[in-house]
């Protein structure tokens, strides 16, 4: 185990081309299915749903993929998770305070 | 050792009692703690830059549900073209860098020179566009305190005939492009930083660096690459694809 005065461990993964490759694919078909998607007239706010899920699913893959979270230590991978935490509380509670009193204020 | 002792060592007798490579710095006790280092303090500089855009997100989700007919109005004044064709740009960018990462990683000069040139190559590219875009922003009187005018609003378009605006809904689509121009603003601003960093870092690289295990300055750049280009990716349907269907 490692002690106060030994660093911490972490293999280097080095990630193949070919993985890269295909998440790349996967990013510039999401895109398509995205532009598609905006084209077609879905029911109540169902097209900006479909964008954002499919723009998360995007950054999910880059974060993972692109930026070696999946392979990175713990320690990494509690830091980008802090970050979505933070975000999230930044976006929740400024948007309720909106919601709960100025709603579609137009 | 006194410190006369000391100070009299050159670079090459203080270094006989300990070997490590030269970009080891001596506060570090292994090249992977000084990789891991950088890289945590990487990440918490981009947790700062999630906030920043944060904000202005934030603020878009408002005014979005406030004066929705107005975004509706502005978003298709955008080319979807442009916009799909910098998104493409991007993720390309993306692959290129992560690639020159894998190149730093391997050992490969050639290989990291190629990527990065072609990184900035795509960068640049998405940096055109934006220009372009920006420029016809302009000629259209869209631009808010420059020469915004609600005329082109007031009547519907060729292809969106129900994006007629009252005269006060029309004046609120100064609200849709200041938070335009800020965003992919900032985040243009972020790519002519990130392409003149990456340029730095490729002549240092065609003068024989990164390829002998000094990796994280490569990595920490991708990061920031990878994150610009996660930014834009939220841009792109929030900006561009606001009630697109005809």
């Amino acid at each position: 185990m490692p002690g106060p005065s030994e660093p911490t461990h972490h293999e280097e993964h080095i990630v193949s081309p070919k993985l890269y490759l295909v998440i790349g694919a996967t990013l510039l078909i999401f895109t398509g299915i995205t532009v598609g998607a905006s084209l077609i007239d879905l029911p109540g706010d169902l097209n900006a749903v479909v964008a954002l899920a499919i723009a998360c699913i995007k950054m999910t893959l880059v974060v993972l993929f692109f930026m070696h979270v999946k392979y990175s230590s713990q320690l990494t991978k509690l830091t980008v998770a802090a970050g979505f935490f933070t975000f999230i509380v930044l976006i929740t509670m400024t948007m309720t305070d909106y919601i709960s009193r100025a709603w579609g204020r137009w | 050792m006194d410190s006369h002792t000391v100070a009299a060592q050159t670079a090459e007798t203080a270094h006989a009692e300990h070997e490590h490579p030269a970009f080891l710095r001596h506060h570090f006790e292994s090249v992977e703690q000084q990789r891991e280092s950088a890289t945590f303090g990487m990440w918490l500089f981009l947790l700062t830059e999630i906030m920043f855009f944060g904000g202005l997100f934030c603020a878009y989700l408002i005014f979005r549900n406030w004066y929705y007919p107005a975004f509706v109005a502005g978003s298709h004044s955008l080319h979807l073209w442009a916009g799909t064709l910098n998104t493409t740009l991007l993720i390309i960018s993306s692959f290129t860098m992560a690639m020159a990462v894998h190149a730093s990683e391997t050992r490969v000069r050639k290989a990291l020179i190629g990527w990065m040139i072609a990184t900035i190559i795509l960068g640049s590219g998405f940096l055109c566009v934006k220009a372009y875009e920006w420029h016809d922003e302009w000629v259209e009187h869209h631009v808010p305190g420059l020469n915004f005018s609600p005329q082109g609003f007031l009547h519907g378009t060729k292809d969106y005939p129900d994006d007629k605006l009252s005269l006060d809904m029309a004046e609120k689509t100064q609200v849709y492009f200041s938070l335009y121009f800020a965003m992919t603003g900032m985040h243009a601003l972020h790519m002519i930083i990130g392409v003149s960093l990456l340029t730095i870092l490729l002549i240092q690289a065609w003068g024989g660096k990164y390829v002998e295990g000094h990796v994280a300055p490569i990595e920490n750049f991708g990061l920031y690459w990878h994150f610009v280009d996660i930014v834009w990716i939220f841009l792109f349907p929030l900006l561009y694809l606001i009630r697109r269907h005809q």
